[in-house]
């Protein structure tokens, strides 16, 4: 099946196909940011494909390992055809991606945990807010940037260091 | 009317139907909801933030602590994406147990879920008696890992070690008694009135709104849609095994309980179906990369125990690269999307946690009903908040 959406795509969308290849078995696409809703849509509605199942929305921080940092990973699944495909899409630092709300709503949340984590933001999101962090959270957890662990240990031999852990992201200024 | 106040009231965090630490913004007119808006996160504990952090053995027992009460089905999840990225063989024995283990798995958290959800809307012994059934599962998990809760039995390329002596008995005795006690859960609530009254048509959902809102699992088979990755993509050896998927037709709370109570059955099928089966062999793949030596070679071998030592500290490397798997847990779709950059630790994980999609429907289900129904489809979407959170 996904033979079928390979030469579907390769047919209606060579110019805005980037890359596409298998790994694993599984279809990978590579498309532009602002292709990802047009080439969903076809996908979802063409009667030979119905990739009508959005699986899963997620994004990689490639900081350092690729000119565009951030890759945008989109996994739709057919229920009547029992097939599968990744789109996938690139965007650096302060570049919007469009929603897919508009095709499945099951898109809102998933987007707000990418935006939460990394700080990627979905044009035409309803409701694009912090989901897992706290409202007034300071920085992106998920970014490479982002430490796992900052917090310095207060004892009295340390009393003038404290400042420059003060400097930890999601601190923010109003800390003691 | 005009000038009609809406009130907003909180539920939760801290209630006891809600399962965890879930709270919910409910706008009521009266006692009819206008609008919910779960807010989650409360339990985020930045699980897939610390595997960037481990060696790919060692991410593996934070997987567990996901959906607590199915920790075997998410090992299977995470060993089963990196076998698929390394290419991994994994020996017979270990799939037939792992079917085993993981279809238990599935009923245990369908019989915590069953006891909750009836206490939740009123039915105090259910509890009682889904708790003392599934005592007898967390037993198997101790009898084969050690470990009642977070076993981290299943490694990449197969079992952490073999099944104990008198494995097959202990899950035959299960296989005896169960049939019977699910009979019992029915005759309890099934044509329960109290219960009908609570259920029926309650939170209904229809199909096409169900796959637009990314449910999956119990909650999509109760709308009639029969879609079970078990069958649709069968994984480990699902394609070995005769069951059926149960569906509903409605797509209401009652629905999902009938689907759910008959996955019961449909899992005892599958185990009695495998424990029969169970071929020798060894337990974990051949596999040099990251098959650890036994105890008996690095004994007698100098670079037996170097690659012994070697494997336990640095951890072994898959090639670079991305894949995406998923199973079917018994919330849902659980699906596993790793990144590899050749190096011993994980570049990135992330997980489809099915509970964190299934709850962003609530909305669409509560709409327009009473505020005691939300108890009632918070119930029948079986929830965890661990997994919500991560």
């Amino acid at each position: 099946m996904a033979s079928v959406a390979e030469e579907k795509l390769k047919t209606e969308y060579s110019d805005k196909i980037l890359e596409l290849y298998r790994f694993r078995g599984d279809l990978n696409i590579v498309v532009r940011p602002g292709d990802i809703p047009e080439i969903c849509r076809f996908l979802k509605t063409e009667p030979e494909l119905k990739f009508n199942f959005l699986s899963c929305i997620t994004a990689v921080d490639y900081m350092g390992k690729r000119d565009t940092r951030f890759e945008i990973v989109y996994v739709l699944f057919s229920i009547p055809n029992r097939a599968r495909i990744i789109i996938k899409t690139r965007v650096n630092e302060g570049q919007e991606a469009p929603t897919l709300t508009s095709l499945w709503s099951t898109a809102n949340w998933q987007e707000r945990e990418v935006y939460d984590m990394f700080g990627i933001k979905f044009a035409g999101h309803p409701d694009l807010t912090r989901i897992l962090m706290d409202d007034d959270w300071v920085g992106f957890p998920q970014r490479k940037d982002f430490p796992l662990t900052y917090e310095a240990p207060h004892f009295s031999h340390n009393k003038g260091d404290i400042a420059t852990y003060k400097k930890a992201p999601w601190r923010g200024d109003n800390d003691g | 009317m005009a000038n009609r106040e809406t009130m907003i009231i909180n539920l939760g965090p801290q209630h006891p139907a809600t399962h965890g630490v879930l709270r919910i913004e409910l706008e009521i007119d009266g006692e009819t909801i206008v609008k919910a808006r779960p807010i989650i996160g409360y339990l985020h504990t930045g699980i897939e933030k610390n595997m960037e952090a481990k060696t790919y053995t060692q991410a593996l027992t934070m997987t567990d602590r996901m959906d607590y009460l199915a920790p075997m089905s998410n090992n299977l999840v995470y060993v089963g994406a990196v076998e698929k990225l390394m290419e991994v063989e994994v020996p017979s024995r270990a799939e037939y147990v792992r079917v085993i283990m993981t279809e238990l798995t599935r009923i245990a958290s369908h019989l915590v879920w069953l006891g909750t959800h009836a206490i939740d809307i009123g039915a105090m012994s259910m509890l009682l008696y889904c708790f003392r059934e599934r005592e007898k599962i967390v037993q198997m998990y101790e009898f084969v890992s050690g470990v009642r809760m977070m076993s981290s039995y299943f490694r990449v390329g197969g079992l952490a070690n073999d099944i104990p002596a008198g494995f097959e008995t202990r899950v035959k005795d299960i296989l005896d008694s169960f049939p019977a006690k699910i009979d019992e859960y029915e005759g309890l609530l099934t044509n329960n009135r109290i219960w009908l009254n609570r259920t029926v048509g309650v939170g209904a959902i229809s199909a096409e709104d169900a796959i637009d809102a990314g449910l999956t699992g119990p909650s999509l088979r109760g709308s009639g849609i029969s879609w079970d990755i078990r069958k649709s993509n069968p994984y480990s050896y699902y394609d070995k095994f005769e069951f059926d998927i149960p569906t509903g037709e409605k797509g209401d709370v009652y629905d999902r309980y009938k689907v759910r109570l008959e996955e019961m059955r449909q899992s005892l099928r599958i185990v009695s179906q495998a424990v029969g089966g169970i071929p020798e062999g060894p337990y974990k793949t051949a596999d040099k990369r990251i098959s650890l030596p036994s105890r008996k070679e690095t004994l007698q071998g100098m670079e037996q125990l170097i690659h012994h030592f070697k494997i336990v500290v640095h951890g072994f490397e898959p090639p670079e690269g991305d894949v995406y798997f998923s199973i079917e847990s018994p919330k849902g779709e659980i699906g596993c999307y790793i990144v590899s950059d050749g190096t011993k630790r994980p570049y990135r994980v992330h997980f489809r946690p099915p509970s964190f999609v299934n709850i962003s429907a609530l909305s669409r289900l509560v709409k327009g009903r009473m505020v005691a129904d939300v108890i009632a489809c918070i119930g029948s979407i079986d929830i965890v908040l661990g997994e919500i959170d991560r």
